[in-house]
């Protein structure tokens, strides 16, 4: 019988926070911008510029540390990290080793119905890398320092997930507890959440870890999930033909769905770190931590809880609303203005997500404002307009957060009441469409949805469908 | 009149206000006077000439319009090459930097422009502040202006020697551990190291990020306070700086040392000091006990520990500090190189010299895996211990009063070959830098060849006052006769002639 085997798997995430500034400068850490035009000399690393901590950061950093469940260093410190690239223009980066600013927190997962603690070693703040630009034509590289300085944080899981799963479920559970402190948008496409898998496999039923790879370069969670395929695999064809695995930094290559090695432990770099003498320690007091455990939202899994309690909507509904905290505030700030929760519910599961699918955004990316679709919300509810002209307001809404009263008074998108204006238009449709009017009298009932729809067409799509087919059953 | 440039900057910025001289003339005698000593003496690596006349002339200005009181107001200053100068070239005298002119000034330089100083050029120093002759600069020697056959010291070397030649009123140097005080004492000039976060570091081109300090290099007493009071302060780009109740260290100029308590620690004054310097300390001794204060003996301890303590941090620290030079950015590439490894490797091969790559070997062995606790760490403790053994000795003692270097300036290229009798001449400095205490060289009198001996008087944290009042009296005292601008045929400001 051909051996078990179980896969071992630790992660190394990068966060980039959202700070306005960079960690050690006051430059924008702003996306765009020509290269090398968010930089100063300190983020260019110019002879006898010094790094200032960017308190902002600290204060992400913590909530983070809090939300998952660390201990916070009182003191921690900032350590140089050694190493020659372009893309680092001091030539060292500025990280914590020694003592990072939290340790020894765990998350809890749910998979298949079943939950977990995965255990987190330690987080720690650092500053992000430039970018370097090859030009081919010219055989030269160049270097923009507009991300040289964005603050990081890595947050270095314990070896506790088992599948793919188990880590696309812990790396969601992150994104959602960040995306809620507002610390970060966690965007794995745009690099602002990054990934390195460390994964071993060994004998079912063994208590020893075997030797692991660290794997690169994974930019969605597709791309994790078939990495982590693909190294569990390769790793235990080696076993089972008698090889050992080296331990060694792997790069992933998603197009060829393989993925290469780039450095073993061998040639590994010896980083020299060392306390960086141009900061001091972080101190953190308790009137600074007593403040920022105040100031941390409602978790998930709490509004779950409280959803449950207050609004009469479908737990999968709320589990899908509470997966983006943008989209919990815009349901929450709706169901308060409008008054009925169930129909803000319905607008975000169903068109919301809809529009967000076909313009290929994220929930967090959100940009319509609560009061509009409480608005729209009114002014269907009252009858001002019919569903297909709602749908049409939200779609502009939803684009363009425009005020939805105003643009149907604008556009004169109410729904005609006058009973007699609709005779008026129906007697006409039914003088227009013999045909159609036959086959209703003889007995095909089809027949009336093509009069409502020429009806509707005729009233610019500003009737009551049902009062129109009312109306035509009633004359014909 | 005497000629300007034997005056102290303090008598020139009075008779700068008292409308008896420009500015422009300051500055005017000033470049008169390098143009007939830089070439023997080559204090400076480049000398803005125009530009100072220049700012002289705004300086003035603003001195007529009465916008600009300050005490230095129009009087010409050198500056280390390691201080950045926005739009003049800063070199730390190496090869790698030979080209570089900065985007930003220093925060120390701001501040002094600020007061009305006009920065006339940038000082000779040994590479990156390695060394302790200036022989190690990349662009030549500076020479001893007491005797040329003699090395200034260093790294400062070009700061001393050019106030020592009045070639400016006075310099700012660096010291991370002697390199204001050493170089200071070797050309009879007044040199302060100043408590470790007095003077910001925003802008000094670091070699040991946490035992540099910026620092005055001036003729007398008065002098170093008032550009102390200058260029302090708390600034925010500079994160080990402190902010401190007072910066005002003219005040402390009081010709009064009665109960003074000053300690000299018998370890200083042991088989390495030559016998011409201590007995010209010990003179200083008992002037200062004759003005009323009391001095005793008493053991310091640990000083063997400091010079390998101090080589290993500052060297880990500017192993870090310099891997920046690296072709990429600024600064000198090498031409023909293979690939990035090959461009960095033949960059820094070319562009440092022989003590800066010995620096940067040692640094990054001693913070290499493996040898990071028996070497980095343990220094580390050492330096808390030293720490702790100063800060009993000012549980006693005001001050502490010893030599600033076992002997006067050696001759010109007798030190590189043995760097490590080079590396203990530091024994008396640098533990000031390890603890981060102020410590100061006062003139205190000249060896049998006519060399200037320094004292030095090391004060407990924030106590540069005490240090200033300690100098003020002495300087009182021996009726400032140790205050001479170089060579000794020149005549001297205290007897008011007219040498040229």
């Amino acid at each position: 019988m051909a051996k078990q085997y179980e896969t071992v798997i630790g992660l190394e995430v990068h966060v980039e926070l959202a700070t306005k500034t960079k960690i050690f400068c006051s430059c924008s850490t702003a996306f765009g911008g020509a290269p090398n035009s968010h930089t100063c000399p300190v983020c260019t690393g110019m002879p006898g510029a010094l790094p200032v901590l960017n308190k902002q950061v600290v204060e992400y950093a913590v909530a983070i540390g809090l939300a998952i469940n660390c201990t916070i260093a009182r003191e921690s410190k900032f350590d140089r990290k050694n190493y020659f690239y372009p893309d680092n223009p001091q030539n060292y980066q500025i990280s914590q080793l020694y003592l990072p600013i939290a340790r020894d927190g765990y998350v809890e997962i749910e998979t298949g119905g079943r939950r977990k603690k995965i255990r987190i070693h330690e987080m720690h703040m650092e500053e992000d890398a430039g970018k370097l630009v090859h030009d081919e034509w010219d055989d030269t590289s160049l270097v923009d320092y507009n991300r040289s300085g964005v603050p990081l944080v890595e947050i270095v899981s314990e070896p506790d997930m088992r599948s793919a799963e188990e880590v696309i479920a812990y790396l969601e559970t992150l994104r959602t507890i960040i995306q809620y402190l507002g610390a970060s948008d966690c965007k794995l496409q745009e690099g602002s959440m990054r990934a390195d898998v460390n994964l071993s496999v060994r004998e079912a039923g063994t208590d020893k870890f075997g030797t692991r790879t660290e794997m690169k370069n994974l930019n969605s969670f597709k791309a994790i999930t078939r990495a982590i395929e693909a190294e569990r695999l390769r790793q235990i064809e080696l076993l089972e033909e008698g090889k050992l695995v080296i331990q060694e930094t792997r790069r992933w290559d998603d197009n060829k769905e393989t993925s290469r090695a780039m450095r073993s432990k061998e040639d590994a770099r010896d980083y020299r770190y060392f306390p960086d003498p141009d900061l001091v320690p972080v101190v953190i007091d308790d009137v600074w931590l007593e403040r920022i455990k105040a100031d941390q939202p409602e978790f998930r899994s709490e509004k779950l809880a409280r959803y449950k309690e207050e609004f009469d909507i479908p737990m999968s509904d709320a589990e899908i609303i509470t997966s983006s905290k943008r989209m919990a505030d815009i349901f929450e700030e709706t169901a308060g203005l409008c008054g009925n929760p169930k129909k803000a519910a319905n607008w975000l599961m169903v068109e919301t997500m809809r529009l967000l699918k076909e313009h290929d955004m994220e929930p967090e990316d959100i940009a319509f404002s609560p009061a509009g679709l409480a608005k729209l919300i009114g002014l269907a509810d009252a009858g001002i307009i019919n569903s297909s002209v709602a749908k049409d307001v939200f779609e502009k809404v939803f684009t363009e957060d425009i005020d939805p009263e105003q643009y149907v008074e604008e556009r004169g998108l109410r729904t005609v009441s006058d009973e007699d204006a609709l005779r008026r238009v129906i007697a006409k449709v039914i003088e227009d469409t013999p045909h159609a009017v036959s086959d209703y009298r003889g007995g095909k009932e089809k027949a009336l949805g093509a009069l409502i729809g020429r009806t509707m067409k005729a009233m610019e799509g500003k009737a009551d469908p049902a009062l129109v087919g009312k109306i035509l059953k009633d004359m014909l | 009149m005497m000629d300007i440039m034997d005056m102290t900057a303090v008598e020139l910025g009075k008779k700068i206000k008292a409308r008896e001289l420009s500015a422009v003339e300051a500055v005017e005698a000033a470049l008169a006077r390098i143009e007939e000593k830089e070439r023997e003496i080559h204090s400076f690596l480049s000398i803005d000439g125009e530009g100072a006349l220049k700012r002289a002339g705004e300086v003035q200005k603003r001195i007529e319009d009465g916008t600009l009181t300050e005490p230095l107001a129009g009087v010409p200053a050198g500056i280390k090459d390691n201080i950045c100068t926005r739009g003049m070239k800063t070199t730390c005298a190496s090869k790698i930097l030979e080209h570089y002119i900065p985007s930003y000034t220093a925060e120390a330089v701001q501040k002094l422009e600020k007061s009305g100083a006009v920065v006339i050029g940038k000082t000779n120093m040994d590479e990156f502040a390695m060394g302790s002759t200036t022989e190690t600069s990349y662009f030549g020697v500076t020479r001893n202006p007491w005797n040329l056959d003699h090395v200034p010291g260093g790294s400062s070397g070009g700061s001393c020697a050019a106030v020592a030649a009045g070639e400016c009123s006075f310099a700012l140097g660096s010291d991370t551990g002697g390199s204001i005080r050493q170089p200071s004492s070797y050309c009879g000039v007044t040199g302060i190291k100043p408590t470790y976060g007095t003077v910001s570091r925003y802008g000094l081109i670091a070699y040991g990020s946490s035992l540099d300090q910026i620092g005055p290099v001036a003729k007398d007493v008065t002098d170093c306070a008032a550009i102390l009071d200058a260029i302090a302060g708390y600034d925010r780009k500079d994160s080990t700086s402190v902010a401190r109740g007072s910066y005002d260290f003219t005040g402390a100029l009081i010709d009064d040392v009665k109960d003074m308590k000053i300690g000299i620690p018998r370890d200083y004054f042991g088989s390495g000091l030559g016998p011409e310097v201590k007995d010209a300390i010990m003179r200083a001794v008992k002037v200062l006990e004759e003005k009323g204060a009391y001095v005793e003996e008493f053991d310091l301890g640990l000083v063997d520990y400091a010079i390998p303590a101090y080589y290993v941090i500052a060297s880990a620290e500017a192993s870090s500090n310099l891997s920046r030079f690296d072709g990429v950015k600024y600064g000198y590439r090498a031409e023909d190189y293979d690939g990035l490894h090959g461009m960095y490797k033949k960059t820094r091969t070319e562009g440092f010299g022989a003590e800066v790559k010995r620096r940067i070997m040692l640094g990054s062995f001693v913070l290499s895996s493996g040898y990071y606790d028996a070497y980095y760490l343990k220094a580390l403790k050492v330096k808390a211990l030293i720490k702790q053994a100063f800060d009993r000795a000012f549980e006693r003692y005001d001050l502490i009063l010893g030599p600033v270097a076992p002997a006067t300036a050696p001759k010109l290229s007798s030190s590189l070959d043995n760097p490590m009798n080079m590396y203990l001449g530091d024994i008396y400095t640098i533990s000031v830098n390890l603890a981060g205490l102020p410590g100061m060289s006062v003139p205190a009198g000249y060896d049998s060849r006519g060399l200037p001996i320094g004292m030095q008087l090391i004060g407990g944290c924030y106590k540069e006052k005490d240090i200033l009042r300690a100098a003020y009296a002495f300087e009182c005292a021996t009726d400032k006769m140790y205050v001479k601008t170089a060579p000794p045929d020149r005549g001297t400001a205290d007897e008011g002639e007219e040498g040229r």
